[in-house]
């Protein structure tokens, strides 16, 4: 993660062979290997087409496509056949031979499609109604007995299936097979009855949704969709995903206020077609019970408030508690309103209390994100496809980042050799040829300084990458260790977060330390940037770096102590007297319960959330914000891509944060701050790299893992895409695909425990006990794993233990 | 009487106690010169097959020594052969003989073919339906494992091969070769995308041939006899012996072999003739997927050449024979739902065209045609022909197009008549059906 690093792979890039052919009479050059349909597309002749799609080998099975090439006795498959040098092709505009061809498949299509048009969800955006009307006779002549079967049938909870529209292109399950890796969809019978199953198991992939998409007529459709909308009853806008880091382009699909359903985007840079189902599915949550108006606590009790009466009561108490309120501003915020918290903390509340990570950090990682990933650009999708190898440390794509999922796993079918550091051998690696590190939560340091020859050899070829998860802050010295082992190989490296908002949120300065465009706090000249940037003194800003989440709260019960050790007599003046939290969810944040009792404590807590939470039951003033659909920004992906999206559904009553702290602002008698999207993007954008010198993160000794006793374990975890995530809420079509919570031993640790394959174990802590079936898993010895937030597995909750800490296990079912 | 003689070759000692035995080939002269094949550089072995002009035996005649020399040397990847017999075709019988009567004449000519292409490990691929040659197969490679044929470092040579007899699950797709290496793998039988071609990347993507039961069969005798002596048989184009299965309203069914070359007239001869007190009404020179001939082509020579110019195909060279009590509508009706029942689903001209075209034939049973669709059958044959995924459409186009050349009455007679009342099943019965059962 460099500012060179894109020169680094740019002058390896290979010379295309161009070639030269007719189409129709005109000539087009296009790379060698190009295909026929591809090359017509480029000058404009669209050949109708259903099996192909240009991100999936080619099967030529529906023969849609038929030209006429000079030459060839018979009208070729132009989606299977490349464009040679001085080959002269003739499509359905001037050959007889390949219209006729054309509009014979055409009706052979349609004699066996049911012609439900009217109640199909596909009707208005067929590629199959579409094309019978371009290419089709007006009239069929088949009058006989059409195929039927049993309609429709779920192929999972959430994907249904109705066969008789089937068409039998294979683009399902060329995409299960091929893109996803999850082959658990497949043709099966023969002739008419060709139809598309399962086996015993359900469709299980995360991936599933994309069947829809590119199901070129309505035979797939999803139980959350099905029959809720016409398409042309839609309002569409395109979107960028706010679920993970990965940064889909989407379409947004609306009918009045509601949001009808979400499609991939086509972004070739980062999601090329497809998105994952949290990301498709996952959008319920929206409209779930929103908070109306503003609430304001009054005899111990919230009441609904209006704007100025609430704004008024917000505004004089963080005011009084100016240089001792604390915010928080949870990893889901775009980037532009992450920028205005980052302003308001530093401008309006005169502190450097804020921290973005509303889950395990560490101090250790503070250094990390402000000297080396804040405003940086790094190695992007396409470079991980042309990578030779690959290393994920502390890191599951396929669980935390699904797109680098995809990508990787098209890179490993072409070649790229993936590696992961991790406890076991995920599907996720599995499915990507990937090769397993052995390391042990705790561990990470250690093994990175100790990667064997072979994987640093891998890793030392020119493009290599090492991709670091969120998880490394809970690895003592990982950072360190990542940075000596990209001194060792030369590799490129990122840094993957799992939430959309984190690393705009850390460009956007909202950590302790950190100004915005990775300007250290404690710099001069950055001061000095920022200074007149915002239109103060450089002696206005904080003169210390702040608090991060978790010294926050420890000052607020340690406030909590003194103030009951002051007793009642005393004028007693907490260190800190306030609290500005954004979306944070508690459970997410390891120690819940003192985060939980912290809030409680806390003499004035403001929060701006969109639903009710754990937090506003506690805030002393409740404001209302915008939800995703109801506002514009940007989002930052784990490359440092800035994805801006537009509103989809203006609310005219309905906040962005950044509205709602400028509003603040002004209730402050403060200069109001710039409080539009464009402004923000501009003002930040204004600003530029940060050209100086940075933090450099503290040489951190590596950890290594704990040492369980008998009857112990060292815990491994993380989370399971679809989970117990508050925004998955609402679906539970999408819930019924999730992966059951198991736990993970391997076999000599189930032994040395009592613990039979079948059986279930209980893991424990002095805080609570998780007990789950078991699955033998072939992993080191003296671990144990489990899915960090799945029904019932809430590690952090239950356990109150983080991935490294050591837990106890025995035999569940006695 | 013929002019044309019988030139037993493959079939020469059948009428042996056990024609099937190690012992019995190896009476004829079987194996005996393995050995010097094996020593024999593989090209000159490659060349020889070439010179002899060997055209496959599995339908398509294409020429055996040039499919052998397609595969790429020093590729640093195993080769493979398969052996195609899978024999489905309706009318076709002769590869499942030839390997109940003769399978050491096979097996022999697979340890040849894959020291000529440098392959170390065959595979027989069976027709799943016929569990006989399956076994009989399965016998005949233990017997040659045992005599030291199959193995490691074969009759001291240095070589070693390993013979695989795989039975497949009941699909006529699976005689399509790439379908076949499919199924082969473990895979849904369906044709494979082409290029690229099995010789470069065939099974398990390594480059394989693909060759009929009876080209296989062919091989030692041409390696033991020579060129010269293979050329001897049949025409410049059409070298060599056939292994002739006729079938049908002849007195005298069954297997003739004899040269390439032969016509139908003497063909017919051989077989006894038409049915007592019958007449020729149409024949087809090799499986349900060959346009029909009529009297009028008796007398053209059985080629590969020959019967395209009369406007069919030699095809798997087994010809089936129909007198005049036959009802063409319902022939083709049969062989159309065949290719229904068997379409693989891939492609859309063969799985929709083959439905649409059955049930329009099924109608025409019931005497319940309508007269547009006489001709609009003959369109939809032209929507699949050509432009299907692999020759088992073109195959299922084949039949209906032909028939109406020369039958067209029938068809329009069809559609007041159920063809039954015209031709009653009980006479075409080669076997008469017990009684009380109709046709």
């Amino acid at each position: 993660m460099s500012t060179t690093s894109h020169e680094a792979t740019g002058s390896d890039t290979p010379t295309v062979k161009m070639i030269t052919g007719t189409i129709d009479g005109t000539d087009v050059t296009v790379p060698e290997g190009t295909m026929i349909i591809r090359a017509a597309e480029l000058m404009g002749v669209e050949v109708p087409r259903f099996c192909d799609h240009p991100l999936l080998d080619p099967v030529a099975a529906c023969r849609a496509c038929l030209v006429e090439v000079e030459g060839m006795p018979k009208p070729q498959p132009s989606c299977a056949v490349p464009l040679g040098d001085g080959m002269t092709v003739q499509t359905q505009l001037t050959s007889e031979v390949a219209d006729t061809a054309q509009k014979g498949v055409m009706e052979f299509l349609l004699i066996n499609h049911p012609l439900d048009c009217p109640v199909c969800d596909k009707g208005g955006e067929c590629p199959l109604q579409n094309q019978a009307m371009s290419v089709g006779r007006p009239e069929s002549r088949f009058t006989g007995q059409k195929r039927e079967f049993p309609k429709p049938i779920n192929v999972s909870s959430e994907i249904l299936l109705d066969r008789e529209r089937c068409v039998s292109c294979a683009r399902c399950t060329r995409f299960a097979e091929q893109i996803a890796g999850d082959p658990f969809i497949a043709l099966l019978e023969r002739g008419a009855q060709q139809q598309v199953g399962t086996g015993e198991e359900p469709f299980d992939s995360y991936f599933s949704g994309n069947t829809i998409q590119i199901c070129p007529v309505g035979a797939l459709t999803s139980e959350e969709y099905r029959f809720r909308s016409r398409p042309f009853d839609l309002v569409s806008v395109p979107t960028t995903c706010e679920h993970c880091a990965s940064g889909c382009s989407m379409r947004t699909d609306y009918r009045h206020e509601n949001v009808m359903r979400r499609q991939s985007g086509d972004d070739p840079e980062v999601n090329e077609e497809w998105n994952c189902d949290k990301g498709r599915f996952a959008f319920p949550y929206l409209q779930l019970e929103r908070l109306a108006t503003p609430l304001v606590r009054e005899n111990g009790q919230l009441r609904r408030a209006s704007w100025p009466e609430a704004l008024r009561i917000a505004a004089d108490g963080l005011a009084a508690a100016r240089s001792r309120t604390s915010v928080l501003t949870g990893g889901r915020l775009t980037m532009e309103d992450a920028y205005a918290y980052a302003r308001f903390a530093r401008v309006g509340l005169g502190t450097d209390d804020i921290d973005l990570r509303a889950r395990a950090a560490s101090d250790e990682e503070t250094d990390f994100l402000s000297g080396e990933v804040a405003g940086s650009c790094g190695p992007v999708y396409r470079e991980l496809e042309s990578a030779p190898a690959v290393l994920l440390a502390a890191l599951e794509p396929e669980e935390e980042s699904p797109i680098i999922y995809l990508r990787l796993r098209k890179a490993a079918r072409a070649g790229t050799k993936v590696f992961s550091l991790g406890p076991f051998a995920s599907q996720g690696l599995e499915k990507m040829a990937g090769s397993l590190v052995e390391c042990v939560p705790g561990d990470l340091a250690t093994q990175l300084d100790q990667l064997d020859d072979e994987t640093a050899a891998a890793l030392s070829q020119p493009g290599a990458v090492i991709l670091l998860g969120e998880r490394a802050a809970t690895e003592p010295g990982a950072f360190a260790a990542m940075s000596r082992l990209v001194q060792r190989t030369g590799a490129e490296w990122a840094w993957v977060p799992r939430r959309a908002g984190e690393r705009g949120a850390i460009d956007a300065g909202c950590l302790p330390g950190l100004l915005p465009g990775g300007r250290p706090l404690t710099d001069e000249t950055a001061r000095q940037e920022i200074a007149s940037l915002w239109g103060i003194d450089p002696d206005e800003l904080p003169a210390t770096a702040g608090r991060s989440l978790t010294a926050t709260v420890a000052q607020i019960h340690a406030d909590a102590k003194a103030a009951s050790e002051a007793g009642e007599e005393e004028e007693f003046s907490p260190e800190l007297a306030a609290l500005l939290v954004a979306g944070v969810e508690p459970d997410d944040i390891p120690n819940a319960d003192q985060f939980l009792t912290a809030l409680d404590s806390v003499p004035f807590l403001v929060s701006l959330e969109t639903r009710p939470s754990e937090v506003t039951a506690r805030a002393d003033v409740v404001l209302p914000v915008a939800v995703v659909t109801e506002k514009s920004g940007a989002f930052v992906t784990w490359e440092g891509r800035r994805r801006p999206f537009g509103t989809v559904m203006p609310q005219p009553t309905s906040f962005t944060d950044a509205v709602v702290l400028a509003l603040l602002s002004d209730y402050m008698d403060l200069a109001t701050p710039p409080r539009e999207v464009d402004d923000l993007r501009t003002e930040l954008g204004n600003l530029g790299a940060w050209q100086g010198s940075r933090v450099s993160p503290a040489d951190v000794p590596a950890g290594s893992a704990q040492q369980p006793g008998s009857g112990e374990a060292v815990l491994a975890s993380w989370r399971y895409l679809l989970d117990l995530g508050t925004m998955q809420e609402g679906e539970p079509h999408l819930a019924g695909t999730r992966k059951p919570a198991v736990v993970r031993i391997s076999a000599a640790t189930a032994a040395a425990n009592g613990v039979e394959a079948g059986s279930r174990v209980r893991v424990s802590t002095d805080t609570g006990a998780i007990t789950l079936p078991v699955e033998l898993t072939e992993m080191a010895d003296n671990v144990v794993w489990l899915p960090l937030n799945s029904p019932d597995s809430q590690v952090l909750v239950s356990l109150g233990a983080l991935p490294g800490d050591t837990v106890r296990l025995e035999r569940g079912d006695v | 009487m013929s002019g044309t003689k019988l030139t037993p070759v493959i079939t020469e000692y059948w009428d042996d106690a056990k024609p099937w035995s190690i012992d019995s080939y190896r009476s004829h002269g079987g194996y005996s010169t393995l050995k010097q094949s094996l020593e024999t550089d593989p090209d000159d072995v490659i060349a020889t097959i070439k010179d002899s002009g060997l055209r496959g035996r599995g339908g398509a005649g294409f020429p055996t020594g040039m499919k052998w020399s397609f595969v790429p040397q020093n590729d640093g990847k195993p080769h493979y052969l398969v052996v195609n017999a899978d024999e489905s075709e309706p009318g076709a019988c002769k590869d499942i003989p030839i390997m109940l009567a003769n399978p050491h004449a096979l097996i022999e000519g697979v340890i040849m073919t894959c020291h000529a292409i440098r392959a170390h490990h065959a595979f027989i691929y069976i027709r799943g339906e016929v569990p006989h040659p399956i076994r009989r197969v399965h016998q005949a490679v233990a017997e040659a494992r045992a005599a030291g044929f199959i193995g490691k470092n074969i009759l001291g040579t240095g070589i070693d091969l390993d013979v695989v007899v795989h039975g497949g699950a009941g699909a006529y797709i699976c005689g399509e070769e790439t379908a076949l290496l499919d199924s082969l793998e473990g895979l849904r039988g369906q044709p494979r995308l082409k290029p690229p071609f099995p010789a470069v990347a065939g099974l398990y993507a390594s480059p394989t041939v693909v060759n009929n039961v009876e080209t296989i069969t062919s091989v030692p005798y041409i390696i033991r006899n020579g060129v010269e002596w293979y050329r001897g048989f049949g025409t410049e184009k059409s070298p060599g012996f056939k292994v002739w299965a006729v079938s049908g309203h002849v007195r005298r069914p069954g297997i003739y072999e004899a040269p390439l070359g032969i016509t139908m007239r003497e063909l017919l001869d051989y077989a006894g003739g038409i049915r007592e007190g019958h007449e020729l009404k149409f024949w087809l020179p090799g499986g349900s997927s060959v346009p029909m001939l009529t009297a009028d082509h008796l007398d053209t020579p059985l080629t590969y050449e020959d019967m395209v110019e009369a406007g069919s195909m030699l095809g798997t060279g087994t010809p089936m024979v129909f007198d005049e009590t036959t009802s063409v509508v319902k022939a083709i009706t049969r062989w159309l739902e065949f290719y229904k029942h068997e379409s693989c689903g891939k492609c859309t001209p063969c799985r929709e065209g083959t439905y649409w075209i059955t049930g329009t034939l099924e109608k025409f049973q019931g005497g319940f045609g309508q007269e547009k669709e006489v001709d609009e059958l003959v369109e939809l044959c032209n929507q699949i022909m050509g432009r299907s995924f692999c020759a088992l459409g073109d195959a299922a186009a084949t039949p209906y197009p032909g028939a109406l050349k020369y039958f067209r009455s029938e068809f329009t007679d069809a559609l007041t008549q159920p063809p039954d009342d015209l031709f009653s099943p009980s006479a075409t019965m080669v076997i008469p059906s017990p009684a009380g059962v109709a046709g």
